[in-house]
């Protein structure tokens, strides 16, 4: 069996690990990626409508900065974001982008004069400034106080992820693609690399590295209706968890998209209701603001999708022999806008649906869409608990959304992560401390464990189907824990989900085919997926009060007394049909933001007994520093600065500058 | 389905091989299929999979017509499968794989290797002055019609259609096809690439290049994402012959 040796292994070839693998390499490094796909075609590229970035160019945008930003994520996430990382993303989000413009995204730019805008249904013209006109566009998105959203029509992620793949190119990176990592190498709590299957020739090797990034994004296949791409069932997340050391964090926090086109679940970015799209019922009565006065269709997701349920609910839907739906109308914007800035769109709502959306409504439901949730590490990208574990991007809960990451944070996070961890995976690797010395009796180990559950699989005579089981996991996790739970039905999901993994545990194959089997792929994975499922499931089940994304119609309220805190779970025990869970508990003292009313959605949270105590000395601190600048004030309240890798450490530059 | 007439029986032809297994023989098998209302050949594939033959290989990813992992062969034209309407095809569906790409099983190529080799040998990448840009300042600004159009350009997905549509490229196993050529039109429209006409010329001025091009125009024919691929091989075979005058 072959063995192969590097400094930094990389699961995962999207935007995350790629910009990883760029930073660890810059810095003198050998990195090697393992990726499902040809890394371009990675789930990065389904990125619709913009990256979130303060830069203020356009005239919507004027005023925004990382402390506006700031305040918008740490109010999307419902207090449960670990607000110094959402400091660390916000000050790294500008150059993020800025980095992406030199190495070749065409960002939409802003062009000056009159600009006609479609806000709140009305037609306005806008005048864009002389003094930003070339510098990069933004959209409106929901959640946002400012236009914020930067843009490359609605192709955002796939101009991001070619950009991103050929740097990696000129680089030199290697990708070996149609790689699957299916067990870390691991022993007293450090992590030595992966154990990977070949999916075209069935093969297994050893990857040996001194630091291994898990970035493979999100595991929304563990549900029926979904936006995700096939290739998205967290088995990153899911090795991780068979350590039995690694955490998952906040595994509970599942967000679904409002607009997943019905009734196939694809994907139609927010961009379409940030550029003036309304959504409307049955009876073609725009529904929003009689339930989100304020935001309408722009509160955030989990807001907006919890409306829509509802509005469903009380019997205003759309009917088709598929069920019922709601309708996104994006006439409004005219045909010239919707062919130049949504075209994708345009193709979805032509090949998946016959609609021509500039004359006709499209059909849509809210869909499972982003996993808040992931392999819980410190600010750094590394696991608390596995040394020489790291992890970014979507896979990770590091923990910048807490309970509801705003649109336009994802694309944003995974460069920013790639960034950041990518520093500190090279300062690891600097570290004498952390060169390894490898008994090959544990590569071996692992590699003949792996093979050994293959085989299981391949020579047992199970009686269960890959397919089935996969299908009926999806089933439950669809009907019974997502946008709105309750304990009954999550009790009832935590029994069946509890039998789908030991019928999982019985699979038997109907083809012994060598090489590219996908009958064997689909087995392993929902070994690995119904653990995930069960930690979703157990946190919901056991997080009685209601938070972002995560609703408890028996626990409406969000409960900050007993529940300001990030559900941990851990898989110690292989034979066991449930995680351990625990709460790592969030401290209101040291918040720079300490929790209250979101702007939108419900007020009547139960308060932590230290808010009122921390919010008085915000305010006095606020008040005190009242002369000095922002970062002053800032720094008086959470200090942050010092946590960033030195190289982003510096103050982004934009066009009010001068004028302050 | 169609609107009014009753559940059509889909006969799937599909080429079965596997090259990895050394009984595998290549042959043609014949799957039914129900045909539902909405049915993409994605659904069918995947129905197939799942309820007839679970060896079946084939490439989805996005299944959204964003990703160009399933290019294949639909009744003797190259397009993308998850975006294939059933009710659009008639009830005898051939599917084979992309020819020109090296065959992982069934439906499944490796467009991966392909594309990854031909974006290596012309250097698909911004050569700019600076790769290590001043984050903190301000980006430099760029005219906004220059950013459509390099966008224009840059909607590839790489899935290969226009590869195997190509004549050349199925005589010329290092023919960059029109997905390589339309990759140097796009940084030759971008300003931070610093790359000029001469050195493009050392990349893709000869016969694996633009001049390999016959004019068959099967992919302008056959892109999913409607690419100018005929005008962008035109203009820069033009471009390729001032340059090479200059020389």
């Amino acid at each position: 069996m072959e063995i192969v040796y590097t400094d930094v292994l990389i699961v995962g070839g999207g935007l995350a690990g790629l910009r990883v693998g760029i930073g660890a390499k810059r810095r003198g490094h050998d990195v090697l990626v393992l990726s499902l796909v040809p890394e371009k075609r990675s789930h990065s590229a389904a990125a619709q409508g913009g990256m979130q970035a303060s830069l203020a160019n356009a005239v919507r945008g004027a005023g925004d900065n990382e402390d506006v930003h700031f305040e918008d994520t740490v109010r999307g996430s419902d207090w449960g974001a670990d607000q110094a990382v959402v400091r660390m993303f916000v000050n790294t989000a500008p150059k993020a982008v800025r980095e992406l413009a030199a190495w070749g995204v065409p960002w939409n730019r802003v062009r000056s004069g009159p600009r006609d805008a479609i806000i709140n249904g009305e037609r306005v013209t806008l005048e864009e400034r002389e003094a930003a006109h070339g510098l990069i566009d933004a959209r409106d998105f929901g959640g946002t106080k400012k236009w914020r959203t930067s843009y490359v029509s609605d192709g955002t992620g796939h101009s991001m992820l070619y950009t991103m793949s050929d740097q990696a190119l000129a680089e030199r990176i290697p990708v070996h693609d149609r790689m699957e990592a299916i067990q870390l190498i691991h022993a007293d709590g450090r992590c030595y690399g992966a154990v990977a299957r070949d999916l075209a020739t069935g093969e297994l090797k050893a990857y040996v590295a001194r630091a291994t990034c898990i970035a493979t994004g999100g595991f929304g296949r563990l549900y029926r209706v979904t936006t995700n791409a096939v290739i998205n069932q967290g088995i990153g997340a899911a090795i991780a968890l068979e350590t039995g050391v690694a955490e998952l964090g906040n595994m509970e926090a599942v967000q679904f998209h409002p607009t997943g086109i019905f009734p196939a679940g694809i994907l139609v970015t927010e961009g379409c209701r940030g550029d003036g799209g309304l959504l409307l019922d049955g009876n073609e009565h725009r529904f929003m603001p009689d339930y989100e006065p304020e935001k309408k269709e722009l509160a955030s997701r989990d807001v907006v999708s919890r409306r829509m349920e509802e509005h469903i609910a009380k019997g205003f839907g759309a009917r088709t022999r598929f069920g019922e739906h709601l309708w996104l109308d994006i006439r409004l914007l005219g045909r010239r806008h919707i062919e130049s800035k949504l075209r994708e769109v345009m193709e979805i709502c032509r090949f998946f649906l016959g609609v021509d959306p500039a004359k006709e409504l499209i059909p849509v439901r809210p869909a499972q869409h982003y996993s808040m949730g992931g392999i819980r590490t410190d600010h750094r990208g590394e696991s608390r608990t596995l040394a020489g574990l790291f992890a970014a991007g979507e896979a990770a809960c590091w923990d910048m959304h807490g309970f509801n990451r705003l649109g336009g944070n994802s694309v944003a996070e995974t460069v920013v992560a790639g960034m950041l961890v990518g520093e500190f995976i090279a300062d690891f690797c600097d570290e004498p401390d952390n060169r390894i010395a490898v008994p090959t009796a544990l590569v071996d180990d692992t590699l003949r464990s792996a093979a050994d559950r293959l085989r299981a699989i391949a020579g047992n005579e199970g009686s269960e189907n890959a397919f089935e089981v996969t299908a009926a996991m999806q089933q439950v996790m669809t009907d019974k824990v997502g946008i709105f739970r309750n304990g009954a039905d999550l009790e009832a999901a935590v029994a069946e989900l509890t039998a789908i993994h030991r019928r999982s545990l019985k699979i038997g194959l109907s083809s012994q085919a060598r090489g590219a089997n996908p009958e064997l792929d689909a087995a392993y994975r929902v070994q690995m997926m119904s653990k995930l499922a069960l930690c979703v499931a157990t946190g919901a089940l056991r997080r009685t009060e209601s938070r972002g994304a995560h609703y408890r119609e028996d626990y409406p309220q969000r409960n900050d007394r007993v529940w300001l805190s990030r559900t941990l779970a851990v898989w110690p025990n292989a034979a066991a049909t449930a995680p351990e869970l625990s709460d790592e508990t969030l401290d209101v003292h040291s918040m720079e933001l300490p929790p209250g009313w979101r702007g939108y959605g419900a007020r009547d949270h139960i308060e932590h007994p230290d808010t009122p105590d921390r919010t008085a000395k915000v305010e006095a601190v606020t008040a005190g520093t009242e002369h000095n600048d922002r970062f002053a004030v800032q720094d008086a309240l959470m200090p942050y600065t010092h946590l960033l890798p030195e190289r982003y450490r510096g103050r982004n530059e934009r066009i009010e500058d001068g004028k302050q | 389905m169609s609107e009014t007439g009753a559940t059509r029986t889909l006969r799937i032809h599909i080429l079965r091989y596997n090259p990895q297994d050394t009984t595998s023989k290549a042959r043609m098998q014949t799957f039914e299929v129900a045909e539902a209302a909405g049915m993409t050949l994605f659904v069918a594939l995947t129905e197939i999979r799942e309820t007839q033959d679970p060896s079946l290989n084939f490439d989805f990813v996005c299944r959204a017509g964003i990703c160009g992992s399933c290019g294949m062969m639909i009744n003797g034209r190259p397009a993308l499968a998850c975006r294939t309407l059933t009710k659009d095809l008639p009830e005898d569906i051939t599917l084979l794989p992309l020819p020109v790409f090296e065959l992982i099983a069934d439906l499944s190529v490796n467009t991966g290797r392909w594309m990854r080799d031909m974006a290596e040998r012309l250097e698909t990448w911004v050569h700019g002055s600076d790769m290590d840009p001043d984050v903190d300042a301000l980006e430099a600004p760029m005219d906004p019609d220059r950013a459509e159009e390099i966008y224009e350009l840059e909607r590839c997905i790489e899935c290969g259609c226009c590869i195997a549509a190509c004549g050349t490229a199925h005589m010329r196993p290092d023919f960059v096809g029109a997905v390589g050529l339309n990759k140097i039109a796009r940084f030759r429209v971008d300003p931070r690439d610093e790359r000029d006409d001469r050195s493009l010329y050392e990349l893709i001025g000869d016969e694996d290049g633009v001049f390999g091009c016959m004019t068959l125009l099967g992919c302008a024919d056959t892109c999913p994402k409607d690419l100018p691929l005929a005008e962008q091989i035109a203009f820069l075979r033009r471009k390729m012959l001032s340059a090479a005058r200059s020389v």
